[in-house]
């Protein structure tokens, strides 16, 4: 394997990644501060990409179409909080593990009858075609671009809560929930407020994956299990643990199915290789996922508590 | 003798259940059989789940996983050529005892949300080699030409089918009903009510907690061989997420930590899923809606709800 295609398979591991951290982000703070099992992420996704597809597609405009989903998906995410989610915070998780799989059947169907059961097709934006050179490696312009978007997201959420009186109280909900509460802060608002960015940053997740995967029902469950293996080997509620789990998810599945069966020739016969190589590289991050629960039930960069 | 309503509903459920293949004969349905076939294999999972769910806390999101390596153990004898029942079910048997009990090690050392998920990473990662299997179908999973072969009686025929695994619900309700009661029910029960508590009277919990674990995999490998014969076809969707979450729906819906909760609610889902398909093409939606709706209204299922001997 050549060092360029190895640099470029890189790359699209940090873009998987931070496409990755998107998620996990949202998702982690409310598994952190509520304690609440949301299946359902994974559906917001799809709605976001469904409804910034059919903004971009009648408008015309990647701009429209980002602050369209933004607004969209802050709404359903407020509304789904406050019809439903709220009433199972005080639940065990079993009921919230199955409650937020009915909402995914149902949101699943709902995609299926409005956008019918074909992927729904959205192209990258003509100013983001083409390729830009990285050290002298040509890489696809609209990738980078979700890498640069992923990383600004990233560093927004450092600030947000590293820097403002909001992010404090997120840091204190999760470690202290109940104490925040008694201080008089509204932490039902509050974990509306995360809801609903959660929401909005899984809509910006759709939206930047619609281009290049398809569009279409079902594609939040796959992605929605590896923004739970990333939340777990973060460590749940640490947004720090999902960005970084997110970048070693995205690259160990990348580079894995790319390394693999390459080195996997080397050393058995072709044919052998070529059956176990992409079974191998599709178990990769499971198989880590389990080894570091094993190791560490607590993730590798849990909340510093006390 | 006065019975309790949750014995009648129990009574009344089995005799149903044994009832089926007598009307489906005279009214020369063979649709229900193949409908029943399914609903009584499915019972068996979820009563195997309910183990682990309802009696020990343990809330497995990946329990499909034994489901499917038992239609693949079928699958993959039958493929070449192997037709003989007892060594399908030796191997059904085996794949899920070991495979149970090296991920059950890891998996129970955590607890919570983590715990859900390392039971749903385990289901995924042997999904994803079960696609990537090329030989058996891969993704698309792969028929098969002949079922399992007991010698006194053959799996392929639908009358036969249904009877064994209706005996086999019966055995493992009974087996269930007698676990439950034991020595070795009360320390797992004992565990979901306070596991520091019976760690401090003595009890290596973690491997208890293992025994269950494995005899669940291994019950529900054997729904696996069932469902394999039933459908003449396995593939990758029997150990899919969305399987493990029906499981935990009918388990829910049919009331947890009870002996006859999981029959109810297999029988309750799938009919409720067979009406809706045949009503509406986004059967679906409305299904996420009734499940929603069930999780928020009621939280002790059907038979939770049965006034009656408390397990």
């Amino acid at each position: 394997m050549s060092l360029t295609l190895f640099f470029a398979q890189a790359l699209n591991g940090i873009q998987l990644g931070v496409l990755l951290f998107l998620l996990a982000a949202g998702l982690t703070l409310v598994f952190g501060i509520m304690n609440f099992v949301n299946l359902a992420h994974g559906s917001l996704y799809m709605m976001g990409a469904f409804i910034a597809a059919t903004i971009y597609n009648y408008s015309g405009s990647f701009m429209l179409a980002a602050v369209g989903v933004v607004v969209a998906m802050i709404v359903i995410g407020v509304a789904l909080d406050r019809i439903a989610l709220s009433r199972l915070y005080d639940r065990d998780h079993l009921d919230q593990v199955l409650a937020t799989f009915g909402m995914i059947l149902f949101f699943n169907e709902l995609t299926r009858m409005i956008w019918g059961p074909s992927p729904y097709n959205m192209q990258v934006p003509p100013m983001f075609e083409g390729t830009i050179d990285l050290f002298g490696i040509a890489y696809p312009l609209y990738r980078f671009i979700i890498i640069l978007v992923g990383l600004a997201v990233a560093l927004g959420c450092y600030l947000l809560i590293h820097k403002t009186r909001i992010g404090m109280l997120i840091r204190a909900g999760s470690s202290n929930r109940m104490m925040v509460g008694a201080l008089g802060v509204n932490i039902r608002m509050l974990n509306t407020m995360l809801f609903a960015l959660g929401a909005a940053l899984a809509g910006i997740a759709g939206l930047m994956a619609g281009p290049i995967l398809s569009v279409q029902t079902g594609m939040g469950e796959p992605v929605l299990i590896l923004t739970m293996v990333v939340i777990v080997i973060g460590g749940i509620g640490s947004v720090r643990g999902a960005f970084l789990a997110a970048l070693i998810v995205g690259l160990v599945d990348t580079l894995g199915r790319s390394i693999l069966p390459w080195i996997l020739r080397e050393v058995l016969s072709p044919s052998a290789a070529n059956a176990a190589g992409p079974a191998i590289a599709s178990m990769l991050i499971y198989v880590m996922m389990a080894l570091i629960l094993a190791l560490r039930p607590q993730g590798l960069f849990p909340v510093r508590h006390g | 003798m006065k019975m309790s309503p949750r014995s009648v509903a129990t009574v009344l459920i089995l005799l149903f259940l044994g009832c089926v293949p007598i009307y489906a004969q005279l009214a020369n349905e063979p649709f229900f059989l193949g409908l029943f076939g399914r609903v009584l294999v499915y019972a068996i999972a979820a009563v195997s789940l309910n183990l682990l769910l309802g009696y020990g806390g343990l809330v497995s999101f990946g329990h499909a996983l034994f489901f499917g390596l038992g239609a693949y153990a079928v699958g993959i004898l039958a493929h070449h050529g192997i037709d003989n029942g007892w060594l399908h079910l030796v191997a059904a048997i085996g794949v899920c005892a070991a495979i149970g009990l090296l991920s059950g090690y890891v998996v129970l050392r955590t607890t919570g949300i983590a715990f859900i998920m390392i039971t749903l990473a385990f289901a995924q990662m042997f999904y994803f080699l079960a696609v990537s299997l090329n030989e058996y179908g891969g993704d698309d999973g792969m028929s098969l030409f002949q079922g399992s072969n007991f010698g006194v009686f053959k799996l392929d025929d639908p009358l036969s089918l249904y009877y064994v695994s209706f005996a086999i619900l019966l055995a493992v309700l009974f087996g269930m009903h007698k676990l439950i009661g034991s020595r070795f029910g009360m320390v797992i029960r004992g565990t979901q009510a306070n596991e520091r508590r019976m760690k401090a009277m003595g009890f290596s919990t973690l491997r208890y907690k293992l025994m269950a674990y494995v005899l669940a995999a291994v019950v529900c490998g054997i729904a696996g061989v069932l469902i394999a014969n039933l459908t003449l076809y396995t593939s990758p969707s029997y150990m899919a997420w969305t399987t493990s979450g029906e499981l935990v729906v009918m388990v829910v819906l049919g009331g947890l930590g009870t002996i006859m909760g999981p029959v109810a609610g297999a029988v309750a889902f799938l009919i409720l899923e067979e009406v809706l398909k045949g009503q509406t093409e986004h059967w679906m939606l409305y299904l996420g809606l009734i499940i929603v709706v069930i999780v928020m209204v009621s939280r002790r299922g059907i038979f939770g709800n049965l006034p009656g001997a408390s397990r």
